[in-house]
């Protein structure tokens, strides 16, 4: 589980975050929403401690994170799988190298129990005959997928994904939201996805966060968020043709039923 | 100034909790093969032509009949030993191999591998920029020597091709008087400058922040920077060691 508390963060005199709180259960999808540039990949880069908020604190499983001593939060990072939005591999190893760094350099693994995880991780993410290629032969999804499979290889404890689906086909990204709900369950993980796609949100979304300019404006579970009373929330998710389709649907029936109702009254 | 104390701290961070000696040694065999095979070439090209340069130019000046040919072979070692090979050499590879660190490591710093490497508990310094130095200290010496060599033959080659002085007295010439502690002298600088440039240009390049133009400039400064500082440690060198 993850605390965070009040955290704020300035660029120059840009305030991104102003105070975020916010309790991230393990073995649940927490979803983090928002519109670009609403600070969601500085808020998980605060909780890696890759940023350094201004102020708040964060905790991991208790421990406090923010300020501590670094061989602890070394300690700590050492539990922490995280895909980057850009995924970030490491442009001088091949795929295979690449997923299999995190198991050379954090865990006592031998070669070829390494070797079986590298296998086994591609293959979660359907790149088993990509191995041998460098990132800069791979499309953009398919870094998106090393990535994961990096970040994923040393069984972590906690796991942050910014954008794990964004740039992915329709299928695909089912297939990464399964595996990324998968091994939050299966190993009772603490994972953080940030994401825009409220497919995902919708289908998976156990605790979502809605971030607006800095502010958290909504929290809830999924199946309440089409509920919400909140104007920026709603905006965002009826800028999604899909949804206001499905919401034009919705107000058509609703219509048509009360059309009826109001025949029916008058019969 | 502020700059010259967070060098400082930055060079500090690199030993404190580095990584096993075990990666840190794989590593640094990997920087040495790539700084070194990749800089040969390069290196051989510039001190051959160096040394036959300041060949032809010395006996271009030596006019006076009562100065013997040899003085030639003489000067050219003197020349090449202490000064030519290890700063002309240093300075090429401040250009070759100082923007290659500062570009490589500014690009990752951009594209976010520095920060991967940091969420996974390691510290990125430590692991991506000691290397770096370790092997530059260890693989110039060697550049310098080769150098060395290479310029004393491309000095025998320019005189004797051009008719100045015959290959016999070029090698009396670089026989007198040969004092050994020039060698150690030039193989200490060289270790100097190896150390400057890797560490100026690691600290360039790992500080770089926004994009691919802001690489750019770093691998600029890189090289300026280090090429000044390679020419203040000569002279520090000549006035301290001689
Ligand atoms: N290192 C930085 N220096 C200055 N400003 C920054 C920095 N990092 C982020 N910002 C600013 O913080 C704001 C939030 O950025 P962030 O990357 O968190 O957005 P985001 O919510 O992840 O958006 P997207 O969905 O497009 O990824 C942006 O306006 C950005 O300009
Ligand atoms: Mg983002």
């Amino acid at each position: 589980m993850i605390e965070i508390h009040n955290i704020h963060k300035t660029f120059g005199d840009k305030k991104v975050l102003d105070g975020i709180d916010g309790v991230f259960e393990s073995g649940k999808m927490n979803m983090l929403l928002g519109a670009s540039g609403t600070g969601k990949s500085v808020l998980l880069k605060c909780i890696v401690g890759l940023v350094k908020p201004d102020l708040g604190s964060i905790t991991y499983d208790g421990r406090i994170f923010t300020n501590n001593k670094l061989d602890i939060r070394q300690e700590i990072r050492r539990k922490i799988g995280m895909l980057f939005q850009g995924s970030a591999l490491f442009d001088s190893m091949n795929v295979n190298e690449n997923v299999e760094f995190p198991l050379t350099m954090l865990t006592d693994m031998n070669r070829t129990e390494r070797k079986k995880r590298v296998e086994f991780c591609l293959q979660r993410v359907g790149l088993e005959n990509a191995g041998n290629l460098m990132p800069s032969e791979l499309s953009g999804g398919m870094k998106k997928r090393v990535g994961i499979a990096r970040a994923i290889a040393p069984h972590c404890t906690y796991l942050f994904c910014d954008e794990p689906n964004s740039g992915l086909d329709p299928l695909t990204a089912i297939t990464i939201d399964e595996l990324i709900k998968e091994i939050t369950e299966e190993y009772d993980i603490t994972t953080i996805v940030v994401t825009h796609d409220m497919n995902s949100v919708l289908e998976y979304g156990d605790n979502v966060m809605f971030l607006y300019k800095g502010k958290k404006l909504w929290e809830g579970h999924s199946s309440g968020i089409m509920d919400t009373r909140v104007k920026e929330l709603n905006d965002f998710i009826f800028s999604n043709r899909l949804m206001r389709d499905a919401k034009k649907i919705e107000q058509i029936e609703e219509n048509e039923q009360r059309d009826e109702d109001i025949r029916n009254g008058e019969v | 100034m502020k700059n010259l104390g967070s060098y400082l701290l930055f060079l500090f961070s690199l030993v404190k909790r580095s990584e096993s000696p075990g990666i840190l040694f794989k590593r640094t065999i990997d920087e040495a093969v790539l700084i070194g095979i990749d800089s040969v070439f390069i290196v051989g090209v510039v001190s051959t032509f160096i040394g036959a340069v300041t060949c032809v130019q010395i006996s271009y000046n030596l006019t006076n009949a009562f100065i013997p040919n040899s003085t030639i072979g003489f000067m050219v070692r003197e020349m090449t030993i202490l000064e030519l090979a290890p700063t002309i050499t240093s300075i090429v590879l401040a250009g070759k191999v100082g923007s290659n660190i500062a570009g490589g490591l500014g690009t990752m710093r951009i594209t976010e591998q520095v920060d991967a490497l940091e969420v996974m508990g390691i510290n990125s310094a430590s692991y991506l920029v000691l290397p770096k130095i370790l092997a530059s200290v260890f693989v110039f010496p060697m550049l310098v020597v080769i150098a060395m060599f290479l310029s004393i033959l491309g000095g025998y080659l320019a005189g004797t091709l051009s008719g100045a002085l015959s290959g016999q007295e070029y090698i009396t010439g670089l026989r007198s008087e040969f004092i050994p502690y020039n060698i150690t002298f030039a193989l200490i600088k060289s270790v100097v400058f190896a150390f400057l440039i890797s560490t100026i240009s690691s600290y360039k390049g790992f500080f770089t922040t926004g994009g691919a133009l802001e690489v750019g400039e770093s691998s600029t400064k890189a090289v300026t920077n280090s090429v000044i500082a390679v020419l203040i440690a000569d002279y520090v060198c000549a006035q301290v060691l001689l």
